[in-house]
């Protein structure tokens, strides 16, 4: 495995790949959006109890599971940083951490205005909600302290390792505030009470989460191959790759 | 116990294609180096131009962008502990607290690097502090923060010293004798790297070795 | 007086050999390195008071403040007493949080201390546990009397105790990681509150639910078993994390 990732390893090769990448990945993203939010916003049946405001669900489920989702794919990333020197992991959780942030406060937007019919209010301290505005301050201090350092080589370790401070808490908040919410207000409201989708809902809905995802993908290579550049800017390979585009 | 290794071919540390590069400047790339038993090492460029990352580097305390730093043979990242022991760092900052009097913060410093700390008082009469061993260090000088600090390497017990400015805010008397010093300490079988704007006095110029850093891109 | 000992077995204990070319050392052992870096953090906290006084009145002004928000009603009071002593405490050990590896930073002990011949999570441990004795310590002392003040109900004062006491050192630690993160920025104040107040989320929702169970009288020891467990798993990661994080700030 060693052998086949070593390549990538290299700052050049991964950009060149992630370039080569980009366009396969934002077809298939727009490919799947533009099938999923159509077949969801459009042609999904409503919901019988909760009428048309259920289809924020196709895109507050989406944001709030990749929240979640890519601030573990930012820890595996700052681990392999801190104990193989990997580089490129850190411009990879650098990439990650502000859309990271951007899907957080979707899902606590969308989570909100979801909430606005079905409980008469804009914001109730329901446990998911509460879980997303810790894990969105989780985001914001990664971003700040990564902005708090000069030099992009200690901000990425250092934020390293808030990160992996913070995934190791993250189940720890998130069973604190359940526990809490339980405690406090006897049973939740559950969104996803119903005990099984019908297929007319499930399918756009599959089909939004993986265009969602794919949409993650294509914002993380375009961050990510900036990052890359930032960070060799000195490296002729760069300057060269420079040159040629203002000649064009 | 330390036995000082004898001037062989292996060298007592070295860096190995040392590259730094600081807030997107590249201050010195694919740098190697080799220092013996023996060595004085004096570390030359203008401002900004790496000297004090490289020494930096050199004690681990920096990590370089590129690179390894070797002592006697293995990096250093791999025997942290046994490198750190045989190893004296001083840097610009001169690691004393005002709260504490001179003699607690030379019996800290000595103290915490596994160094008697019996005949403190006499190191602290080497570098012309006696008399001001119960005063708080808040009291005192720069210069003499930077004596307490340097009272260490009387008792030093390492064989690699690393001194950033070590003459700094020292009078001409303290320079001479921190120079008898060093040469002392090398001929020991130890090695010293150091930078300073001043020229050496006692430390004749074929006795040191020098490094030059002047990457400009 | 165990510190005193410490100190006279230490000048006992290292071999004398100033005969030899180049003296030689040995690595203190661990008790003793501890020791050494917590008598060091002590006798400077001694001789420079402010840092403990403080935050500790800071402490006392925050509670004495929300009566005179909310109103003198007892039952209100005694009803959010828990929130608030929990909330101040938090506040206090932030703010005094600052003096644990600032100054060290700034003088240059720090990197002495990293380059020493010592395990980084056995000097950072010994800072952190010294800490907690001058800002953790003074902070449950004077609890139980601002609880009167806030008319806390007879019933709590035990688990209010009990949970500060637990929770306390577990605030230490995770600021201790904050700390040594944002040491060598200039602006790191700011910064500090950001990065480690929703890691102590969890110490209160589970410290202030003791309390209010032991209000109703009922048993709380699976709050305080889980605040213990927050305390072992901090103190068992946290140095290691400060470790890195003091590596990546004093680079």
């Amino acid at each position: 495995m060693w052998k086949w990732l070593h390549p990538y390893a290299n700052p050049e090769v991964s950009y060149h790949f992630t370039n080569k990448l980009l366009p396969w990945l934002s077809a298939l993203a727009a490919l799947f959006l533009g099938i999923g939010l159509v077949w969801a916003l459009l042609f999904a049946p409503a919901d019988y109890q909760q009428g048309h405001s259920f289809r924020i669900f196709y895109v507050h489920v989406p944001a709030a599971s990749l929240s979640m989702g890519i601030y573990f794919a930012m820890a595996i990333a700052a681990f392999s940083s801190l104990v193989w020197q990997l580089k490129l992991a850190d411009a990879s959780a650098a990439a990650m951490a502000p859309v990271g942030a951007a899907f957080t406060a979707i899902a606590l937007i969308t989570g909100a205005a979801w909430g606005k019919p079905m409980w008469g209010t804009w914001w109730i301290w329901d446990a998911r909600l509460t879980s997303e505005l810790i894990l969105l301050f989780l985001y914001l201090g990664v971003i700040a302290l990564h902005n708090a350092f000069e030099d992009k080589n200690l901000a990425g370790k250092a934020a390293g390792i808030l990160t992996l401070v913070g995934v190791i808490n993250i189940p720890i908040i998130k069973y604190s505030v359940d526990w809490w919410n339980t405690l406090h207000q006897g049973s939740t409201v559950s969104k996803l009470g119903k005990p099984s989708m019908s297929l007319d809902m499930l399918w756009p809905f599959i089909i939004c989460f993986i265009g969602f995802s794919l949409l993650v993908g294509v914002i993380i290579c375009l961050r990510f191959r900036n990052e890359i550049l930032a960070r060799n800017s000195i490296r002729p390979w760069v300057r060269e790759l420079v040159q040629q585009n203002t000649v064009k | 116990m330390n036995t000082l290794p004898k001037k062989t071919s292996t060298s007592l540390l070295s860096g190995v294609k040392l590259t730094c590069i600081r807030e997107e400047r590249l201050l010195f790339d694919e740098l190697s180096l080799q220092i013996h038993a023996g060595d004085i090492v004096q570390v030359e460029g203008p401002n900004g131009s790496g000297k004090t990352s490289l020494l930096r580097i050199l004690s681990g305390l920096s990590q370089p962008y590129d690179g390894q730093v070797h002592y006697q043979g293995q990096s250093i990242s791999r025997c942290r502990e046994e490198y750190q022991q045989n190893l004296l760092y001083f840097g610009h900052l001169s690691g004393v607290k005002g709260e504490m009097t001179a003699e607690e913060n030379l019996n800290f410093n000595l103290a915490l690097h596994g160094n008697n700390t019996e005949d403190s008082l006499a190191y602290l009469a080497k570098v012309n502090l006696l008399g001001f061993e119960d005063s708080l260090a808040s009291h005192l000088s720069a210069g003499q923060h930077r004596r307490i600090a340097l009272a260490r390497l009387y008792q030093s017990s390492a064989p690699i010293w690393i001194l950033d400015e070590p003459f700094t805010a020292i009078d001409k008397q303290g320079v001479a004798s921190l120079e008898k010093l060093f040469i002392e300490h090398a001929n020991r079988g130890g090695c010293v790297i150091l930078t300073t704007h001043q020229d050496l006095i006692s430390i004749k110029p074929e006795q040191v070795k020098k490094i030059v850093l002047d990457y400009s891109s | 007086m165990t510190l005193e000992a410490q100190s006279v077995q230490s000048t006992e204990n290292l071999p004398a050999q100033t005969n030899n070319p180049i003296p030689s050392s040995q690595p203190l052992s661990y008790r003793r390195a501890f020791m050494l870096v917590l008598k060091r953090d002590l006798t400077i906290a001694m001789r420079h008071k402010d840092d403990i006084i403080n935050p500790l009145l800071f402490f006392v002004i925050v509670i004495t403040l929300f009566p005179l928000g909310i109103g003198p009603e007892a039952q209100t009071l005694s009803r959010i007493a828990p929130g608030i002593i929990w909330v101040a405490a938090l506040l206090a050990t932030l703010l005094s949080l600052d003096r644990l590896f600032k100054s060290d930073h700034h003088d240059g002990s720090l990197e002495q201390m990293l380059l020493s011949p010592h395990p980084i999570f056995l000097l950072v441990l010994a800072k952190i546990f010294a800490h907690w004795l001058i800002t953790g310590l003074p902070l449950i002392l004077i609890a139980p009397l601002l609880a009167v003040l806030l008319h806390l109900d007879e019933n709590s004062y035990g688990a209010l105790v009990f949970t500060l006491l637990l929770g306390t050192p577990v605030l230490s630690l995770l600021g201790a990681v904050g700390v040594a993160l944002t040491v060598g920025i200039k602006k790191g104040g700011v910064l500090l509150s950001l990065l480690v107040l929703p890691l102590y989320i969890p110490v209160l929702i589970f410290a202030t639910s003791a309390i209010d169970t032991a209000a109703l009288g009922l048993p709380y020891s699976g709050q305080l078993a889980i605040i213990a467990a927050l305390f072992f798993g901090s103190l068992s990661l946290a140095p290691f994390a400060v470790g890195a994080a003091l590596k990546v700030s004093t680079n």
